[in-house]
């Protein structure tokens, strides 16, 4: 206990330790199970920092041609680059090495799952209302980081997968207008494959993208500290205060406890389930292809994106110049998509006039309007996933490749809209229950016969605090055109205000205290 | 019950953490309503203690829970270390591969979950229970301090003469703007210095030039293509190749297929680029450039296994399905006088996937 003391006061009196201890080891955090998506993907993330910091250990990532000379049998004698070889080897010479390849990968696929699934929780509660919008733009890039270091390490192991992969992206950029064979050039260093792409997606892979990466979790979390979690609507709990654990001692037992669940769940599954068996692909050849290729899930979207375009869309100008539009809508099409995700926040204030802080996440019903998009949203980014796996889903349910793709054509075009329909009547249909139950109780399944002979089910009231959760919710109306200083309304105005028409039109006010008493008479 | 700048107003309870900060700026939508009549916060509920609250002997059972899984966990730990010295990797037999895989595994997952079980249990079973509330304040800083970062910015802007001084602080822009340009142009050595426009319109094929097996270089002769079969193609020589084996596979890459002489369907102009049903187009696909590489013998198919354009060989590989942009570039062939199956010229336009100067 002595040196306990004397050690605080040694870094203390150097740093000022105490102040930062002071103000952040009682800092309240509150608690809900979808809070731990966010969590997921950090711990994940350092999970393969970890991980991969081995694997680099034993990596070398040059594409100089060598002959296979390792024990694996079916490969000996095969010309291959040296990073295929060194990947091999790590699988097969080095004790361990297979498992940290695999935990590696595992890591990473669950990495960009749980920031995917933040984000939909963050999206659908609403928690990126003010004051977050910018933290919800570190988070959206954080989820291009995330693809962009998956894509990179898929590619790095130079197998014929990965250059497969490789292929299809060189693809894509030569069909950008003007400059494409000019940045497949200087990517390559060369024609494709050319012999530099792999140590160049390595120094990406290693240092360049960790290191944004890095430092966008550090703003995430400084934000995250600086604006409070925001906690679901709860009795006690207002817009003004936050209500869970101290970092110290519960919460951070919870969430280091949590960290090791993740880590062990990741090494658990590394340890049975086989991921990326390079060894089955053999070396990069532009030759050879295997049936059923898939990329890594995350890629998904994107790869069913170019399976869904018509054929023979491509366009010659009157100068001579190629548009290859079945390559540029998709690829638009994907970038417009991702910018939508990450405008949204500025959208929805914009749309409700809604300038607030809100520390009180939504439940994703008394936002209908907003579920709805989400869902459609979802709709499309699935379609556009199925269609990643047409030929396999063709193959396993014996259905024609073409009824298909036609399919998922269909469900990417109105897939989006029937979804949005179906998802706003959902929520409104729950908010008019809710109010149901909120006014009547629940139905308690007792069945009560009076004395004239009549039956009655017997109706179960709330207590205030169940009701709550039902009743606290803000109801909004649409914002109405008003004329500016001088006078005018302004196009702006009039978007404005058919827009806030259409985000609030339908809506199901909360039970006020008045209607409450009314109904107990 | 319509404007709302400050949020639903019901007492101590509601959105009173945010002043009004946007009254001036207007036209100022105000779209929560506020009803009078909301019903109130009930405030906390009754705090609910835990079986480890009420009964000291639950308490010294989850105490003792824990401990045995922080030991497990040091157990799990030793067992990775035993398992990677005790189950090395035999060269040439994979199921001791697969054997230190999941041991050492299994091992440190013991030795992680131990820990991970252990600590949430002990913060949920032992930790003071109860929730504590913290109070929030807006997030914008205080009006005081507001004003002094204005007079901070105004006081350095007079001392430094920014905005006075502007040739200097235009110059100075324009200096930090042109900083960059010599760290932009650096990275044009990232590739050679020829056009790659003239390199994507040409292949390895000439006049002449053979056509044998992939991958392993022997020449076909015409008589070895029977009706239905397909070959696998590259320019004899190629497989020989010191530098840019690869990258001239890339583009050189061709099927070689025989259809039924009467089933194949031959523009005029290309009457003379077959032989005796004898058929060769690039492998590379005029989508994204993937391979080719799945030919249906029935139906003279060609399916592109990345995203599924088909090509129909019968009538100039020209597209069927799928999100191909182009037919398959012919290569014209014939065969020299040793019955040897030769390229007759370079493919007539560029193959792959689609670019820029594509037609120029």
């Amino acid at each position: 206990m002595r040196f306990t003391g004397w050690a605080a006061n040694y870094v203390d009196e150097r740093t000022s330790a105490s102040t930062a201890v002071k103000a952040l080891g009682r800092k309240i955090f509150p608690d809900h199970w979808s809070f731990m998506l966010g969590e997921v993907a950090l711990y994940s993330f350092i999970v393969i920092l970890l991980s991969g910091t081995f694997l680099t250990f034993f990596f070398d990532p040059s594409m100089t041609e060598v002959e296979y000379s390792g024990s694996y049998v079916p490969l000996q004698g095969i010309p291959m680059s040296v990073a295929y070889h060194s990947s091999l080897d790590i699988s097969f010479e080095i004790r361990g090495g297979l498992l940290m390849r695999q935990v590696h990968h595992w890591a990473a696929l669950l990495f960009v799952a749980a920031i995917g699934l933040h984000m939909l929780r963050v999206f659908f509660t609403g928690a990126f209302r003010k004051p977050r919008e910018l933290n919800w733009i570190v988070g959206f890039l954080l989820f291009v980081m995330a693809m962009a270091l998956g894509f990179t390490g898929y590619s790095l192991p130079d197998d014929l997968l990965s250059g497969n992969g490789l292929r299809i992206i060189d693809g894509m950029i030569k069909a950008v207008p003007v400059a494409g064979a000019w940045i497949s050039y200087l990517l390559f260093g060369d024609e494709f494959p050319g012999t530099d792409i792999i140590p160049r997606l390595y120094v990406l892979h290693i240092m360049l993208l960790p290191a944004i990466t890095i430092a966008l979790i550090g703003i995430h979390m400084v934000l995250l500290v600086v604006n409070k979690h925001t906690q679901f609507a709860a009795p006690g709990r207002t817009n003004d205060n936050v209500v869970g654990s101290p970092v110290l001692p519960g919460f951070a037992a919870k969430a280091g406890g949590f960290f090791f669940l993740v880590f062990g769940v990741i090494v658990l599954i590394a340890s049975f389930f086989t991921i990326n068996p390079i060894w089955n692909y053999g070396p990069y050849d532009p030759s050879p292809v295997s049936a059923g290729t898939q990329p890594d899930w995350y890629i998904g979207f994107a790869d069913g994106a170019l399976r869904l375009i018509p054929p023979n869309l491509d366009f010659v100008d009157p100068f001579g110049f190629t548009w290859a539009f079945g390559v540029l809508i998709p690829l638009v099409g994907l970038l417009v998509f991702l910018a939508a995700v990450g405008l949204y926040p500025f959208f929805e204030a914009w749309v409700t006039g809604d300038r607030r802080e809100h520390h009180i996440a939504e439940r994703p019903r008394n936002a209908p309007t907003r579920t709805a998009i989400g869902a459609a949203g979802v709709t499309f980014y699935a379609a556009l996933w199925a269609a990643a796996s047409s030929d396999l889903i063709a193959t396993h349910f014996r259905l024609s490749i073409e009824g298909v793709i036609l399919a998922l054509q269909v469900a990417t075009v109105f897939g989006p809209f029937v979804a949005y329909f179906i998802t706003k009547r959902v929520c409104l249909a729950l908010q008019r229950k809710d109010r149901e139950i909120a006014l009547h109780g629940f139905e308690s399944g007792r069945i009560v016969r009076l004395p004239g002979g009549e039956y009655i089910e017997v109706h179960e009231q709330l207590d205030d605090f169940e009701r709550w959760k039902l009743v606290s919710f803000d109801e909004y109306q649409p914002i109405m055109i008003r004329p500016n200083d001088q006078g005018k309304i302004t196009v702006n105005q009039r978007v404005r205000a058919t827009l806030s028409r259409w985000f609030f039109e339908d809506r199901i006010a909360p039970v006020t205290q008045n209607e409450l008493e009314s109904q107990k008479h | 019950m319509a404007d709302a700048h400050d949020g639903p107003d019901n007492g101590e309870n509601a959105g009173t953490a945010v002043a009004r900060q946007d009254d001036h700026d207007a036209p100022a939508p105000a779209v929560a309503v506020v009803r009078a009549d909301r019903i109130p916060n009930p405030g906390f509920p009754p705090e609910r203690l835990r079986v480890t609250d009420l009964d000291p002997k639950k308490a010294k059972q989850a105490e003792r829970t824990i401990s045995v899984l922080f030991f497990l966990s040091v157990i799990g730990s030793v067992l990775a270390v035993a398992a990677y010295i005790l189950f090395p990797i035999e060269e040439g037999d994979p199921s001791t591969i697969r054997l230190n895989n999941m041991l050492i595994g299994v091992g440190i997952t013991l030795g992680l979950l131990g820990i991970g079980i252990g600590a949430v249990h002990w913060s949920k079973a032992l930790m003071h229970g109860h929730e504590e509330v913290e109070q929030r304040h807006p997030t914008r800083g205080s009006d005081e301090s507001r004003e002094r970062a204005v007079e901070i910015f105004r006081e350095a802007n007079a001392e430094s003469g920014f905005t006075r001084r502007s040739l200097v602080r235009n110059s100075l822009i324009g200096a930090l703007v042109a900083t960059p340009i010599p760290a932009i142009a650096l990275f044009r050595d990232l590739a050679p210095a020829e056009d790659p426009v003239a390199l994507l319109k040409q292949t390895m094929w000439e006049t002449g030039t053979r056509l044998a097996r992939d991958p392993s270089g022997t020449p076909i002769k015409a008589s070895e293509v029977t009706i239905g079969s397909a070959f696998h193609v590259i320019p004899e020589g190629l497989a020989e190749l010191e530098s840019h084996r690869l990258e001239e596979k890339a583009k050189a890459a061709v099927l070689l297929m025989r259809l039924p002489v009467d089933e194949l369907n031959e523009r005029e102009d290309r009457a003379d680029w077959s032989y005796d049903g004898i058929v060769a187009y690039s492998k590379i696909c005029t989508h994204v450039g993937c391979p080719v590489a799945l030919y249906e013998q029935q139906t003279h198919h060609l399916l592109c296994p990345c995203h599924q354009s088909q090509f129909d060989v019968a009538n100039h590989c020209e597209v069927i399905f799928g999100p191909a942009a182009r037919p398959l570039p012919q290569l014209p062939i014939t065969v020299d006088e040793e019955g040897y199956l030769v390229a007759k010229s370079d493919f007539t336009e560029p193959v792959g996937p689609s670019f820029w100067e594509r037609q120029l």
